[in-house]
């Protein structure tokens, strides 16, 4: 067995493990089910969920949420960052703000959205924007500073115009920083939205897991729960996949 | 010294283009939003002076040392021993990582379920937001390290704790302390959250209680403080890393 897949069997057995450990620990009653039921009970709870059509409405809320704020995140980010990366004095100053912009909690300013745009879905979007356009911002900047000058005086020797320049040097060339921007981009927009859904909202998998846990209905949190830290591993999961596909076939280059 | 100057003049053109957007949102927004600079500068004294004011600060700042201290300690340790144990560490960076993109936010009910509504789920809450990027950066930076160093300490005989704190620790320092300012951000905002959702003091609980209550001049003064906060302890971490990597490269100059 090569060591890459001794690594991922490995992965799979702790994490197997640690949800054997849990389930072992709650039907012996180490752990009083009114705090945690167990992962085979929240599966069972999820897969009904879902198959009942209940969170249907609340899944397409929220992904439709995630998917507009994780959508304009990253097209604003990226123009952003490229508009900065030709303007070093501007870029130079907004530096420190780019550097502290994740240490304010960006959830004390949902208030002001509501106020601002309304009790809609429109402070949803806002917050989960806010939370991803930075990263964008900031993977677009270490992109572009890392194309090695040796392919941009290629371009030129080939007399490669503006366009083309960018299409087939500057871009792939930024692209693993780009790569890792959007996937950060999609994980800040997912946690915004739903914390926002959490915090204030009247819909949403969020605000249902705040509703089950007010109501006491175990069953419904943690099936609900189990589906959001599902759906957040697999895609980064997906994401983080792809993204070494993409790293060994540049190695290779 | 013209660059400085310079950057003085652009630090100040910032500042002013903020508090001018501030302002433009207020008159857009108006008073049932948020509430102008000055007079939540304002408020803002009127509420340090205040005696009322400071257990608020307290809770949180308690709390928020307490989880602070907690994320450092598990996560510098973790990362440490993941980063050196070469398999271990790859079975569990992605595990991590996959950790790291969850919203942490549902997951209250089950902190608070298990901890009960006092200072140590509103510290669990900080620690779960904190320990994570502090693990990653520091396992990372260990894995990055030139193999010359390790060698240097084999052909040395080095204890494993010599090896630690002699090469190792010193060696990836700037890299744990871009880890801790990540770590120390994460973590105040998890105490924060903590706050809002289930507690009777603090600054997340003013900044909620404002809200339910429609006080504006409060939450806006208090967020204000929040941000002052973060920010300037943000810029502390990133110069203090800034002196440690420039140290850095001056010793591998002298080598």
């Amino acid at each position: 067995m090569s060591r890459a897949a001794a690594v991922v069997w490995t992965r799979v057995a702790v994490i197997a493990g640690c949800v054997l450990a849990l389930e072992i620990a709650c039907r012996a009653g180490l752990i009083n089910p009114l705090t945690l039921i167990p992962p085979s009970a929240m599966a069972a709870a999820m897969v009904e969920l879902l198959l009942s059509g209940e969170i249907n409405g609340d899944v397409a809320h929220t992904f439709l949420t995630v998917a507009i704020a994780f959508v304009a995140a990253v097209l604003v980010g990226f123009t952003l960052g490229a508009v900065l990366h030709g303007l070093r004095r501007v870029r130079r100053a907004i530096d420190p703000l780019l550097a502290s912009y994740y240490a304010i909690p960006i959830f004390v300013f949902y208030p002001l959205l509501v106020a601002i745009f309304g009790l809609n879905n429109l402070p949803l979007i806002a917050i989960g924007f806010l939370a991803a356009v930075p990263a964008m911002v900031i993977a677009t900047l270490l992109g572009l500073d890392r194309v090695p000058r040796v392919l941009r005086k290629t371009a030129r020797m080939y007399r490669l115009g503006h366009v083309t320049t960018v299409l087939r040097i500057v871009l792939p060339a930024a692209l693993p920083n780009l790569f890792g921007g959007i996937k950060l981009a999609l994980a800040y927009s997912f946690i915004g939205v739903i914390a926002g859904e959490f915090i204030l909202s009247s819909g949403g998998l969020g605000y249902g897991i705040a509703y089950a846990y007010d109501s006491f209905e175990n069953r419904a949190m943690y099936g609900r729960m189990l589906f959001v830290l599902l759906v957040a591993i697999i895609t980064n999961g997906i994401l983080y996949t792809w993204e070494m596909r993409l790293n060994r076939r540049r190695g290779r280059m | 010294m013209r660059r400085n100057h310079d950057g003085l003049i652009d630090g100040v053109a910032i500042i002013a283009i903020l508090l001018a957007a501030w302002q433009a949102l207020f008159a857009y927004a108006g008073d049932v939003a948020i509430t102008p600079p000055l007079a939540t500068m304002r408020y803002l004294v009127t509420l340090l002076g205040s005696a009322s004011f400071w257990p608020n600060v307290e809770a949180t700042m308690l709390a928020f040392v307490e989880a602070l201290v907690i994320s450092t300690l598990l996560g510098v340790g973790l990362g440490l021993w993941l980063g050196l144990q070469r398999f271990a560490g790859d079975v569990a960076e992605p595990i991590l990582a996959g950790l790291y993109t969850v919203p942490k936010v549902t997951l209250y009910p089950v902190i608070l379920l298990l901890f009960g509504l006092n200072l140590s789920a509103k510290v669990a809450f900080g620690v779960i937001h904190g320990v994570i990027p502090i693990v990653l950066f520091t396992l990372i930076a260990v894995r990055n390290l030139p193999p010359v160093y390790r060698r240097a300490a084999r052909t040395l005989r080095l204890t494993p704790w010599q090896t630690i704190t002699t090469v190792l620790a010193p060696a990836v320092m700037p890299e744990i302390v871009s880890g801790l300012r990540i770590g120390f951000a994460v973590t105040f905002l998890g105490v924060l959250i903590g706050e809002m959702f289930a507690s009777q003091r603090g600054l997340g609980f003013l900044v909620i209680n404002g809200i339910s209550s429609h006080n504006v001049r409060l939450t806006t003064a208090v967020t204000l403080l929040i941000v002052l906060f973060a920010v300037s302890a943000n810029w502390l971490l990133l110069a203090f890393a800034r002196h440690w990597s420039s140290q850095g490269r001056d010793r591998h100059e002298l080598a």
